[in-house]
């Protein structure tokens, strides 16, 4: 199984200020790995530097192909789908166009139209509200078409930054089980950054620990999770 | 009655001008926040530029296409080229550069062309329309041509995936790049386009203030004022306030008129049209800065 993402030694600015110094991980081919972390940890940065909107040094791999220095926009076309911090919903523009908008680069119709009933399959509140304008739309669902926005790219490695954040938890725990589902029967790559650490080793096989730019703990999630101070730092129990 | 029919006529006429104007400067406003001080001359320029074609032998409806394949050209160069260094540039800058582009197009022209008064020939027969002395078929061409222009951007931008995506380049240049979208391609063929519109609305213009390099600055505070009055982040808004702008100001020279008339005392007049236009910008934005059709940007902190 090779290796759809392989970081190396990242680091990453904001500026003149460091965010990243120099971190390590990488996800296997239809895995799913997570990036725990407290608040200013330098998860998002991560993600943000994997797609070039960061100044970034270092070797990042896409399926063996380098993108360092590449615009967000190259690295996006290899086939990253990015489901930002705060979701990045057009919201003035209605579902449908969201959904549209993410098909732009793609050629092949009949792709883009089987991946609209497949995304309209996981979440069909969505074909409810297809005309509505984005901005109305309400948190969770707001997520569901963040989420569905990068499955229109057609992607073969999403990264999601904290899908939880701001959503009441049944929703989460509904998002959770469709991102699962996603990454089971469209075999897409997942690379998740979450605050809710617990939630997150549920659903990922991997875990990288980050804390101020640095990788601190790395093991399968059944590790993360037993560890003790993992659980006493990030679990709280 | 024949009076105010034939000043509510001009008043679209105008008014189709001001609504192109106010259409470009609200496109360029709406993707990259600033406002293209130098819009009027450029429009200036691609009136001379159809002139020259059509001096050089080509009929007019050779000249306007031409003149719009090279305005948009030029609107490209100019946000690839002159803007693209100024992305992070600060505000005042940008402002001095665009203030730099409107002194060289303005001096351009005058030196190719001089500052000698031309007249332009209009594509439309210089007859009033079925005889009926209220509009005269220039008059409908204008509103015909730009109502023409709107239908056609309205459709690009609503049903084809291009359009789609400029869109989306305007609205959250972030979220757009996520999705693939070349954001810096997109600003340059919006530039394009507004210059484009921008040519129309010089060409269509010049057979009645005749073509001298001064012909668009006055104009341009119309469009302005057009683009205020709708919503400076509206171009649906922006095209009424065009219209809104060129019959009002019409309609309160005929008042005046009709009050000069039956008291004697010269109140407002044809002398204070733009006195009226700007008038009516400062009322909006006082009640409404949002303009009629514009909607106020609330940001979550």
């Amino acid at each position: 199984m090779s290796n759809i993402l392989e970081v190396k030694d990242l680091k990453a600015y904001y500026g003149p200020s460091q965010a990243l110094h120099g971190i390590s991980f990488s996800l296997v081919q239809g895995g799913i790995t997570t990036l725990l972390g407290a608040n200013g940890a330098g998860k998002t940065t991560t993600l943000r530097a994997i797609c070039g909107m960061v100044r970034a040094e270092g070797s990042v791999l896409i399926d063996g192909e380098p993108v360092t220095g590449k615009p967000t926009e190259a690295v996006v076309r290899l086939g990253v789908g990015h489901v930002p911090e705060g979701r990045g919903t057009f919201t003035e523009l209605s579902v449908e166009e969201n959904l549209r908008v993410a098909a732009y680069t793609r050629r092949d119709r009949s792709a883009v139209a089987r991946d609209l009933e497949m995304v309209f399959t996981y979440f069909p509140r969505l074909k409810e509200r297809i005309a509505q304008q984005a901005g109305t739309l309400s948190g969770g669902e707001q997520q569901m078409l963040a989420i569905s926005r990068a499955l229109m790219l057609g992607p073969r490695l999403m990264l999601l930054d904290e899908p939880s954040f701001g959503l009441a938890p049944l929703i989460v725990q509904e998002i959770f089980r469709i991102m699962r589902r996603i990454n089971e029967e469209a075999k897409v790559s997942m690379l998740l950054v979450e605050q809710n650490a617990a939630l997150a080793l549920e659903l990922a096989d991997h875990a990288y620990v980050l804390e101020t730019g640095r990788v601190v703990m790395s093991g399968t999630s059944a590790d993360v999770k037993s560890d003790e101070q993992i659980r006493k730092s990030y679990l709280g129990y | 009655m024949e009076q105010l029919l034939q000043q509510v006529a001009s008043g679209l006429a105008n008014g189709a001008i001001y609504a192109l104007l106010a259409l470009a400067l609200v496109m360029i406003f709406v993707s990259t926040n600033h406002i293209n001080f130098a819009q009027g001359e450029m429009a200036m320029f691609s009136a001379f530029i159809c002139w020259q074609f059509i001096d050089w032998g080509y009929p007019f409806w050779i000249a306007l296409p031409a003149t719009m394949l090279f305005s948009f050209t030029v609107g490209v160069l100019i946000e690839r080229i002159i803007l693209r260094p100024l992305h992070t540039a600060p505000l005042l800058s940008v402002v001095v550069v665009f203030i730099g582009l409107l002194a060289i197009f303005h001096s351009l022209a005058g030196a190719i062309w001089t500052h000698t008064i031309k007249p332009f020939p209009s594509p439309f027969p210089d007859v009033s329309f079925a005889g009926s002395g209220i509009i005269g078929f220039h008059q409908i061409g204008m509103i015909l041509v730009s109502v023409g222009m709107l239908v056609l951007l309205f459709c690009f931008f609503r049903f084809t995936s291009l359009g789609l995506a400029m869109r989306a380049a305007a609205l959250n240049a972030t979220s757009a790049r996520l999705v693939g979208i070349n954001v810096d391609w997109m600003l340059a063929l919006g530039w394009g386009l507004a210059a484009t519109v921008g040519s129309v609305a010089g060409v269509l213009v010049a057979p009645v203030v005749y073509l001298e390099p001064n012909m668009m600055a006055g104009i341009l505070l119309y469009g302005f004022a057009g683009a205020l009055v709708g919503g400076i982040s509206s171009p649906g808004g922006a095209v009424a306030g065009g219209f809104i702008v060129g019959v009002l100001e019409n309609m309160v020279a005929y008042l005046g008129n009709q009050l000069e008339r039956a008291t004697g005392v010269y109140l407002i007049g044809n002398g204070e049209k733009l006195t009226v236009a700007l008038l009516i910008v400062i009322t909006v934005l006082t009640l409404k800065p949002s303009g009629l059709f514009g909607h106020v940007t609330v940001k979550r902190v």
